[in-house]
């Protein structure tokens, strides 16, 4: 036991750095943030980053992005209440700007960011709007099924000739939207039926992008996902999708349900008045064009800039009509809860 | 940190320990008061259904058999490196101490994309131990370094064989290191999430973050985490008990004698087959996996500036996490050795228990009182250091505690009745004492910081990156070759830590 002063007084000299140094970093920014927008974003990072970068150079508003999952923020904004440093919501899928709007934290937007998205993709009230859609599809590996062999119906997936071939991500937003698009349009029995079905046929897996690769693997034969994974995989390597196929329901059936990305300003955010500014750039003709345009492939939701591009246009996808606002996710965890997927 | 007066003495140190754990127990009561808050039938009706069987079943599964497989590799590995006449002995320690320097879901990620097999129990016990063996493996490296021949060669004196002589003479004084190793790992199959989430295993954790990302049930995700603390008191109970209450240390350097090494002979051959393997199995598949994606990933790209600031904020965090860390460890650990009782034992435990809650039930925990009762730190840098420290400091623990109990206490002594206060002969004889054990704790929190998630993206100053949050991001939005760049430089951040770790415990004869 030798004691070594000089190797603890260096080691004292780095920890007070060490905490000095965070503390320096963070004070770096300094004041001129103070006026910027704080957007807490779920959606894609690179995505939004753009289209704030762009929003930016267009008004002189500086705009500072905290990023994280839909319903992780979702929580956050419900745990600060009134006093969240939030002033704008951005999500992946509609439920977790449902929860924030049951708390009342939401400000209603000005009718000329509401009128530029059709009525089927924003709740009545105006509360928040929907910048992007996202197309439900079942992936399927080549070898183990036959194009005809295929569903006709989201809901065929709980039948028991599908045992073994079905997976999805059952703790994910995504899925959880499926489910509620299913609950909307089916009703709470034949929710019940199919997520007891589904759960016995299938695999669950955490993360679409991982029910993607297990398909394309050949570890099981479908999944439910959205279509977006597998476009963005065919434009990574197509390492994860070389092997299978997406199947769009169509016919106004539960699986070809369009989830919502929705955008919504926060009512006691300390810059309201741009806040507004930049939900508004998100669904003006400019901003949505950089949403089509980015590695996002996700549907743009103005008319008036379809997504374009090697995807199956939006005006194809015959989705059932589900209003946004009668997605019930508090039923639906229940639902999952009691069905032992959650 | 928690700079004290120096004249204040005795009375400070188990103040600031309390302090200390009640910081410590923000989370476990934000739990408790969630659990209370939720009534007993809709308590009932979350906990008691086959799902919550399941979770059950594969938590304690994956944690018996992790940390099984660990002690066998572990202590195995330790033998192999210090008792043996193993050739490049130094080299091969080196490399059983680098897995550390790979995050446990960098290694994932590595095995995931090699194969999916491993998403399987097995390939769980597997690719998990692979990253957490370390943490058994140093500890009992570094007891069996400073234990001399004597008491073995007393048994073998009283015609016990070698082997016997080593159990009943050598493991014994080996136990804390083993139990202390073998409760890091416990803790950490208790808290993993990234790793189980890439290798498609469920357990308490990995259910809770599902909860939270449900809407409406991020209450029933914290009741949830109330299991989880009842797991974790058994495992420390079950600690405590094999721990018992012997001490191990001891006065002056003995005769300094080592043991003779054992004659590997014929044996060389499959004990470096079976290190080898060892090694490509935890080191060379997550490297493989790295260099691969960053050869064929098109998303594969180098953006100069993102990089370096991850890397700088990752650095910075993890440096300030673990000296806050261990600035709240030390007085805990010196109440619980040299105060021992029921009041210290109680207080060291509760800091434990913080622990196994999932870093999302931390941090909301955080969030929701400092936005009430801190609201001018809220997401500033001490709060989220704060979280680190609640998070790791068993960590800190575990590392001050051991290299404490081997200081004896009559050293103390010695100082006070010299003259010295109560604080004084801490600062000036005490920690000199635990200096290694400080060095090994402050590595340990800075390698847990350094890949922590969710309580930095809740916590962290806003347009904080880091490494692991960057990589997770680009991971799970299939951007792999966009993702291997962060995960590279995260291993290179560990790096220093690991060598710093692994050297500590030299395993040279020099003795």
């Amino acid at each position: 036991m030798v004691s070594r002063p000089r190797a603890l007084r260096a080691l004292v000299a780095v920890a007070a750095a060490a905490l000095a140094l965070p503390a320096l970093a963070a004070c770096g920014g300094g004041d001129d943030d103070k006026n910027a927008v704080v957007v807490y974003n779920a959606q894609h990072e690179e995505l939004i980053d753009a289209v704030a970068k762009a929003f930016t150079k267009k008004t002189g508003i500086e705009v500072k992005l905290r990023n994280g999952s839909d319903l992780e923020l979702a929580n956050q904004l419900v745990a600060e209440g009134k006093a969240s440093p939030a002033d704008v919501f951005l999500t992946e899928n509609s439920p977790a700007m449902a929860l924030v709007d049951s708390k009342d934290l939401f400000e209603p937007l000005d009718a000329t960011t509401l009128d530029r998205i059709p009525a089927q993709y924003r709740p009545a009230d105006g509360h928040w709007t929907g910048f992007a859609g996202r197309s439900t599809v079942l992936v399927y590996n080549k070898a183990m099924v036959k194009e005809a062999d295929l569903p006709t119906s989201l809901l065929d997936l709980a039948d028991p000739k599908w045992k073994g071939k079905v997976s999805f991500s059952p703790t994910g937003a995504d899925f959880q939207a499926i489910v509620a698009g299913v609950l909307a349009l089916k009703g709470e029995a034949a929710t019940k039926a199919w997520l007891e079905g589904i759960k016995a046929n299938g695999t669950t897996y955490k993360g679409n992008n991982v029910v993607l690769q297990s398909v394309n693997a050949g570890e099981v034969a479908t999944g439910i996902i959205y279509h977006y994974y597998w476009y963005r995989d065919q434009e990574e390597a197509g390492d994860n999708s070389n092997d299978s196929a997406l199947h769009f329901f169509g016919n106004a059936d539960p699986g070809a349900f369009v989830s919502t990305s929705g955008a919504g300003v926060l009512e006691n955010g300390k810059h309201g008045a741009d806040a507004k500014k930049f939900v508004d750039y998100l669904t003006s003709k400019e901003g949505q064009q950089i949403i089509a345009d980015s590695y996002a492939l996700e549907y743009t939701l103005n008319p008036e800039v379809p997504l374009g591009r090697d995807v199956k246009p939006f005006g194809e996808l015959q989705p059932p009509s589900v209003g946004i606002s009668d997605l019930d996710s508090k039923k639906v965890v229940e639902l999952m809860q009691d069905a032992d997927l959650l | 940190m928690t700079v004290l007066p120096a004249r204040r003495g005795a009375s400070a140190l188990p103040l600031v320990g309390l302090v200390v754990v009640l910081l410590a127990l923000i989370p476990l009561g934000y739990v408790v008061y969630a659990v209370l808050a939720m009534g007993p039938a809709d308590l009932h009706a979350l906990l008691w259904r086959p799902r919550v069987g399941e979770l059950l079943r594969n938590t304690l599964l994956l944690m018996l058999a992790t940390v099984a497989l660990t002690v066998l590799l572990g202590l195995g590995c330790a033998f192999l490196v210090c008792r043996t006449d193993l050739r490049l002995r130094g080299w091969w320690h080196g490399l059983l101490a680098a897995p550390l320097a790979v995050p446990a879901f960098v290694n994932s990620y590595g095995w995931v994309s090699l194969t999916n097999d491993v998403q399987s129990y097995l390939g769980t016990v597997l690719v998990v131990s692979l990253s957490y063996y370390p943490l058994v493996y140093l500890p009992v490296t570094g007891a069996l370094v400073s234990l001399e021949a004597a008491p073995e060669e007393v048994a073998r004196s009283l015609g016990r064989g070698r082997t016997a002589a080593f159990f009943s003479a050598a493991l014994p004084r080996l136990l804390p290191a083993v139990l202390g190793g073998a409760l890091l790992v416990g803790l950490h199959v208790l808290a993993e999430f990234g790793a189980l989430q890439l290798l498609n295993y469920d357990t308490f954790t990995t259910a809770i973050y599902g909860q939270y990302q449900s809407s409406f049930a991020s209450d029933a995700g914290t009741a949830l985490s109330g299991v989880l603390v009842v797991l974790c008191i058994l495992l420390l109970t079950v600690e405590l008990l094999g721990r018992g209450s012997r001490r191990v240390d001891r006065v002056g350097k003995g005769t300094g004698r080592r043991p003779e090494p054992i004659r590997l002979g014929w044996r060389t051959v499959p004990v470096l087959g079976l290190l080898t393997g060892l090694t490509v199995l935890a080191l060379g598949v997550p490297l493989y996996s790295l260099a691969h994606w960053l050869r064929v990933g098109s998303s594969t790209a180098f953006p100069v500036d993102e990089l370096t600031s991850a890397l700088a904020s990752t650095v910075g965090l993890a440096l300030g996490g673990a000296a806050l860390t261990m600035a709240m460890a030390m007085p805990l650990a010196w109440l619980v050795v040299r105060r021992r009782g029921v009041v210290s034992t109680v207080l060291e435990r509760a800091a434990y228990t913080a622990n196994s809650l999932p870093g999302i039930v931390v941090a909301l925990a955080l969030v929701t009182v400092s936005i009430r009762y801190a609201p001018s730190v809220y997401q500033t840098v001490p709060v989220l250091l704060l979280a680190y420290a609640i998070l790791f400091l068993p960590r800190a623990l575990v590392s001050v505690r051991s290299s404490l109990e081997q200081a004896p206490p009559l050293l103390d002594d010695v100082a006070r009745s010299l003259g010295l206060s109560a604080w004084r002969t801490f600062l000036r004889v005490t920690v000199r004492l635990v200096a290694p054990g400080v060095g090994a704790g402050l590595a340990l929190v800075f390698l847990a910081v350094s890949t922590e998630l969710t309580a930095t993206l809740l916590l962290s100053p806003i347009g904080t990156t880091t490494l692991a949050t960057e990589f997770w991001s680009n991971s799970s939005s299939v951007r792999y070759g966009a993702a291997a760049p962060y995960a590279v430089l995260l291993v290179l951040a560990a790096v220093p830590a690991t060598v710093m770790l692994s050297r500590q415990v030299r395993p040279e004869r020099t003795a």
